[in-house]
């Protein structure tokens, strides 16, 4: 009965195990393609025996790329660009997270069940005005009123995005808010009590006692904040067609890489895909150097991030 | 004396509260209320970019009309969003509750597994997708490890013929054989899925797996009489963000996209936003209906 038993749960453990195995082997497995393509030289491409081990290795597919991308240049502007957004969510979504959940006043369920209808509207749905309102930026006409011209023209800087941000209205903000409020809702009671007692202000209570418990939750919205508005095209190729960011670049690269092969009409669309396959590999370099260092925090903070209501 | 002193610190958290919602109220007025506002006017006529700004004629449904029954690609982008959306959410709420059930058991590398897993997350986006499915490279790749696409065909088509001999509906066999073929799509969809489910699962106290350890339920039993009570209001949760996750990035957005930014007709993509939200909305209130009936709340 007791080998029955044995017998069970080694062939669970040995069936999980190969599962687990499988999956992160999918998950990985297009990184493993696009690291080994970046690292073959152009004269590897049609050798039938080089499949995943390059027979000469090579960096000049990245050198190549780093000059058609711009890449310094891009990387610079996509990080300012994203921690930017990132500070300025985080700020925005935790303090009117922790309103929602601490700060009761009267009317505000209604307020939340505001913010879980932005999460519910899709972005496309207020694309035109929101472009437009940009393109000529005038809030109650103070501008108009102080120059006589038509509002400052926002599209191709960063001040959408910092704008929209800061304003807690940015690329998946409602979710973040939601993030924060039931994480707050969750931190008892007698810490905010025992702060107030010691007389602390309720200001100084939510700068010095909820935000350091809320660490897990910061960090989760930190990355997904970083993370999405470092992959966004939609918003990116809305207000910036003409910057260098990484999602734009990315998107030229390649139309940009045909160009720099040259010989119009009889382009290597191997070799194309090979500048690509590197393009991509730099783009998501950053994410994942950072993942790397986050990644124990992030899962860890997943128990408790307050992700469920 | 007490009484006044309380009150007042009440009155003080409402009033910082206020501040507190401030940034966001003024982004909701202006960032999201009066757009969308606006949208639905454009919707009603025709806009026309000038010089120093924008006229606008209005036309009455004739956007709205244009968009359902002349233009020829909004409608079928829109019925295929649908189809996909009903294909694919399913299949990612399965998958991203099995793999949290996975995850939450203990065993050797589980924080290795998890930070693999999670993984998804970051590197989902459309532009890397979209690069992605159309690379000559690592479709050369592919087709040199796997021995031939024609043999990945070989595999999914056995395992066809296999199932429809076994008596099992066609339409179930090309849906499993589908999704197969889509695992990567399906994982990669899954990322935020898996983190709900999984903060979901570690809230589940232990000494009900216990007490029903010691009344002699199986591990399955547990399963279906615990965890996935427990965890139903998670799926709601879940399935909504999914569809909206689905609907983020598809054709029909692309379509909206275009009809404004490369033919400059505004009114008609305001008007095409608009069918596209109003029929979201009304997927997600039938979905809510339906499922919250059968979600079990514990407190």
């Amino acid at each position: 009965m007791l080998s029955l038993e044995r017998w069970k749960h080694i062939s669970w453990v040995f069936f999980r195990s190969v599962l687990i195995i499988g999956i992160s082997y999918v998950i990985i497995y297009p990184i493993l393609v696009k690291l080994s393509t970046a690292l073959k030289h152009r004269s590897d491409i049609y050798k039938p025996t080089v499949i995943w081990v390059p027979e000469n290795w090579s960096l000049e597919n990245f050198q190549i790329v780093i000059e058609i991308m711009n890449y310094w240049t891009t990387l610079a502007n996509s990080v300012m660009l994203s921690g930017g957004t990132m500070l300025l969510q985080t700020a925005s979504c935790a303090l009117a997270g922790y309103a929602f959940a601490k700060l009761k006043f009267k009317g505000i369920n209604i307020l939340f069940a505001l913010v879980i209808f932005t999460i519910l509207v899709p972005p496309q749905t207020i694309m035109v005005p929101s472009y437009l309102n940009y393109k000529n930026f005038d809030v109650f006409g103070i501008a108009g009123f102080l120059t006589g011209s038509q509002g400052l023209k926002l599209i191709d800087t960063f001040w959408p995005f910092f704008i929209s941000s800061i304003t807690a209205m940015g690329l998946k903000n409602g979710l973040y808010i939601y993030i924060f409020t039931q994480f707050f809702r969750g931190l008892p009671k007698e810490l905010e009590e025992a702060a107030l007692v010691d007389g602390a202000s309720v200001f100084k209570t939510f700068i010095r006692i909820m935000l350091p418990n809320a660490i897990p939750a910061i960090i989760t919205v930190m990355l997904f904040s970083f993370v999405w508005q470092w992959n966004d095209t939609f918003f990116t190729t809305l207000y910036l067609s003409n910057s260098n960011v990484m999602a734009t670049e990315l998107a030229n690269l390649p139309g940009n890489a045909e160009a720099y092969i040259g010989e119009a009409g009889k382009i290597d669309w191997f070799y194309r895909s090979m500048l690509t396959n590197t393009g991509v590999l730099l783009a998501i370099l950053p994410l994942i150097i950072m993942y790397l260092f986050v990644q124990r925090h992030f899962v860890e903070s997943v128990e408790r991030s307050g992700l469920v209501g | 004396m007490r009484k006044t002193r309380r009150f007042s610190i009440d009155q003080q958290r409402g009033m910082l509260g206020v501040l507190f919602l401030s940034p966001w109220m003024l982004g909701f007025l202006f960032l999201f209320a009066i757009p969308l506002f606006d949208s639905l006017r454009y919707s009603f006529s025709e806009l026309v970019i000038t010089p120093t700004g924008f006229t606008q004629e209005y036309l009455g449904f004739a956007n709205y009309r244009t968009a359902l029954l002349e233009n020829p690609y909004f409608n079928r982008n829109l019925a295929d969003a649908v189809l996909q959306m009903v294909v694919d959410v399913p299949l990612i709420i399965f998958f991203s509750l099995f793999t949290a059930t996975l995850l939450n058991q203990k065993f050797k590398g589980r924080g290795f597994a998890r930070a693999i897993f999670f993984l998804p997350v970051i590197l989902a986006s459309g532009i890397i997708d979209n690069l992605a499915n159309t690379d000559a490279m690592s479709q050369m790749i592919t087709s040199a490890t796997e021995g031939g696409a024609a043999l990945g065909m070989l595999q999914s088509f056995e395992l066809e013929r296999m199932m429809i001999e076994a008596g099992v509906n066609r339409v179930i066999v090309d849906y499993l054989t589908g999704s197969v073929d889509r695992i990567y799509e399906i994982i990669s969809a899954s990322g935020v899925q898996i983190l709900i489910f999984l903060a979901g699962l570690q809230s589940i106290s232990p000494s009900l797996y216990e007490a029903s350890k010691m009344e002699g339920a199986t591990g399955y039993e547990a399963f279906w009489k615990i965890t996935f009570p427990m965890v139903s209001p998670l799926i709601l949760t879940n399935i909504i963000y999914s569809v909206i996750d689905s609907f983020s990035n598809n054709q029909v957005a692309t379509l909206i996209h275009q009809t404004a930014f490369n033919q400059f007709n505004f009114g008609l993509s305001a008007a095409m936003a608009w069918v596209y939200f109003i029929l979201i909305a009304l997927i997600l209130f039938v979905v809510a209906k339906l499922i919250s009936k059968k979600v079990f709340y514990y407190d």
